[in-house]
């Protein structure tokens, strides 16, 4: 593990090259590099520029109201933010099991979410960097690129997108923005008609999926040198298991391993996720550094989503993906693979797992009809946790006796990940930077390892007043004339 | 033979003692409005049902209609009138529809899109208005109150309590309930009050219950709020 060039000891000195904004992302955000006049890299950040504070005005709003609130946090995963909250809300009914028919139903809406994001992420945003190139012409380095020299690659992640899609709207009532999770259950069941049409394409889609999984592959296999040690740092990852070690994306415990794959938390309830992990600022980015408490805050970061996840459940409880992970973790010679490029394969067998669910759950009468809400005994706390496309997602809420929300905290998975994107960018400044003359190619090369986690800086940028600021006042000459500190904890100093 | 009068070319007969909006209510025919309920007086504050008689703007709520009377509602003017209105009502209270517990069931949002609203237009009042969840079975959330007055007359004329009444004047005019401390706990609003089931907006919300309906079988999903006035269909289709 290495945080260093996270700050120069003299930036006055250094020459700013900014990558603003990082394009190709979900959300905005930017990219720092300082450089001396012989162009070797001293700092590199990542920062996120955009605030949100739902955190905040969540607070007095009534507790159904928020899974329908808050998804409005993004425009990507917003199934995930709904299907936490659902699941926080859950809890403070008392409701520890919904009705077959609600979580077979909840499940459908956030595999489809899972499959959608994954397939928007990998064709959408990275293929072009993955098929043509890193340092290739920008102009075709796009998605339209991708559909001019690889027309059946676009078509078919165009369709696996609306696939998923298809089956969000279908228990969400909508593509984006749905109802379907209300606490303690769900408020819709699907229709023959519906489950018919989306029978009729599933398998398809489990073809295609299996097809990218094999691209992600290849790529790997082609050029090992490059996408097996591009960005290439070492870390703790965490992710939800099922009760037996198994992937599950919607429900489990929390199991952490460090960066040789041994364990450092199993089996342990979300709802005391505040004993395993607590969440630092730093006073240049509204995003928080989660890390894991018994590893501190200089050792305890870690990587969540599908890098993390495909290495740190035992198995994948169906068949296809299961044989593409054992084909991953045999590629990494049964050791923790760290190579951040190596989120897209994780991400595709994800991908290819989530449509399997779907085929089996489309198979499952209990989403035609069933009981759609179970009940239990009000409490006043409740914590919500789901495996986003992005990473382990927390949603933890307090309720007031009247029913208004009185606490709020999220963590979300880009958060997670902001330590390791920040390690990333740094290792591929220090490799393709470091005393070269800086062009828009090689600083292409930063964004590439950002892209990898598929970060959503919409998501994750809420630390309303908990950020601690600096504001340096420097003369003409770069001299510094005076300095303002404020501390996490709201304390000014000069 | 009853007596007529025309609304945009349509004969509309009429009983003594109705109004304009009322007749062309039970004829069939639509008329935009918000604070007008067939079951409460009339009290012609929000304007929506503005229609022009004698080449006089008047509310359609409160005027009774005369024979031979010409009365136009459906013109591009009156319609602009009506959504410019609309829009004020957006931006004077805190209407944040995508994540509202009523959107689908609120007759101000559905009003909206038959007027074709698409902006708010006019800069938001972002008032501060405190929610009260003091009830255990109701919310009121009065970011969302159009001071429509229909709560204030169904507990007044129905239920006889006088829960709800408007305090203040002009753009300071906002709904009270009738406790010392201010609090619907400390009324006697009962969730089997007519008061209760008035709301056109998401003022006066049932607790625990926000998003069961799912999108496609909310009320104005169904079919479009003009579209509400029964009687109309089978007008269209004679």
């Amino acid at each position: 593990m290495t945080t260093s060039l996270e700050t120069a000891e003299h930036p006055e000195k250094l020459r700013r090259v900014a990558i603003d904004p990082v394009s190709r992302v979900e959300g905005h955000g930017k990219v720092t590099i300082l450089l001396d006049a012989d162009n070797k890299v001293h700092q590199v950040r990542l920062h996120i520029v955009e605030f949100r504070g739902f955190e905040k005005f969540i607070q007095g709003r009534p507790y159904w109201e928020v899974p329908v609130m808050v998804q409005r946090l993004c425009g990507i995963c917003p199934v995930s933010h709904h299907l936490a909250a659902a699941k926080a809300f859950d809890q403070v009914l008392g409701i520890e099991h919904l009705t077959p028919t609600a979580e077979k139903i909840r499940r459908l809406m956030h595999y489809g979410q899972i499959m959608q994001s994954h397939a928007l992420h990998f064709f959408h945003l990275s293929s072009p960097d993955l098929l043509f190139g890193f340092d290739s012409d920008v102009a075709k380095r796009n998605i339209v690129g991708v559909a001019e020299k690889y027309p059946e690659i676009a078509r078919q992640g165009v369709l696996l997108r609306k696939f998923g899609q298809e089956v969000i709207r279908i228990t969400a009532g909508k593509r984006i923005h749905g109802t379907g999770a209300i606490p303690g259950g769900v408020n819709k069941v699907i229709t023959l008609a519906e489950r018919d049409e989306l029978l009729q394409n599933i398998y398809q889609m489990i073809d295609w999926s299996r097809t990218a999984v094999h691209l992600a592959q290849q790529l790997h296999e082609a050029n090992p040198a490059l996408y097996d040690s591009f960005g290439l740092f070492r870390s703790s990852i965490m992710s939800l298991v099922g009760n037996d070690g198994e992937m599950d994306l919607y429900h489990g415990k929390l199991r952490a391993r460090d960066e040789d794959g041994r364990l450092i938390f199993d089996g342990v309830d979300y709802q005391d996720y505040q004993k395993m992990i607590a969440e630092g600022v730093k006073s240049w980015t509204y995003m928080k550094f989660p890390f894991i408490r018994s590893l501190g805050e200089k050792r305890g970061w870690y990587k969540v989503g599908p890098l993390a996840r495909v290495q740190n459940c035992d198995s994948i409880p169906t068949p296809f993906a299961e044989a593409e992970r054992r084909v991953f973790i045999d590629y990494a010679g049964g050791v923790p693979f760290h190579g951040p490029l190596a989120y897209h394969w994780t991400r595709m067998i994800e991908m290819l797992h989530a449509v399997e669910v779907i085929k089996d759950l489309l198979h499952d009468d209990a989403i035609l009809d069933g009981e759609r809400m179970a009940h239990g005994e009000r409490r006043r706390e409740g914590v919500g946790v789901i495996e986003a496309p992005r990473g382990t997602l927390f949603h933890h809420y307090q309720v007031g006796e009247d029913d208004l929300v009185t606490m709020c905290n999220l963590i979300v998975s880009t958060t997670s990940n902001n330590q390791p994107m920040n390690e990333a960018v740094r290792q591929v400044a220090r490799r393709y930077l470091h005393g070269q003359e800086v062009t828009p190619d090689l600083l292409n090369h930063i964004e590439v390892a950002i892209r990898a986690f598929d970060p959503c800086l919409s998501c994750a940028t809420h630390a309303l007043g908990k950020m601690p600021l600096e504001v340096t006042l420097l003369d003409a000459g770069g001299c510094e004339v005076s300095r303002l500190t404020k501390s996490a904890a709201g304390k000014f100093c000069a | 033979m009853s007596k007529t009068f025309t609304l945009d070319g349509k004969t509309i007969p009429f009983k003594d003692g109705q109004t304009i909006i009322q007749a062309a209510l039970d004829a069939g025919y639509y008329i935009p409005h918000l604070c007008h309920h067939p079951e409460f007086k009339p009290h012609g504050s929000c304007k929506l049902c503005t229609v022009v008689v004698s080449g006089h703007q008047t509310a359609s709520c409160t005027l009774q209609p005369a024979e031979g009377m010409v009365v136009e509602s459906e013109t591009e003017q009156l319609n602009a009138e009506r959504r410019a209105l609309t829009q004020m009502l957006f931006v004077e209270g805190n209407h944040f529809c995508p994540s509202c517990e009523k959107s689908g069931d609120c007759q101000l949002q559905a009003t909206a899109y038959h007027l074709g609203m698409m902006t708010t237009h006019y800069d938001h009042f972002f008032p501060n208005r405190p929610l009260d969840a003091s009830h255990d079975d109701y919310l009121l959330d009065l970011n969302r109150c159009i001071l429509c007055s229909l709560c204030v007359r169904a507990s007044r004329d129905v239920d006889g309590k006088n829960v709800f009444a408007l305090a203040g004047r002009g753009a300071q005019t906002h709904l009270i309930v009738n406790a010392r401390s201010g609090r619907l706990a400390d009324t006697d609003f009962s969730a089997t009050d007519k008061a209760a089931h008035v709301c056109p907006v998401g003022v006066i919300l049932p607790k625990k219950r926000g998003f069961a309906v799912p999108i496609g079988e909310r009320t104005f999903d169904k079919q479009p709020i003009d579209a509400y006035v029964d009687s109309r269909l089978a007008r269209k289709e004679s």
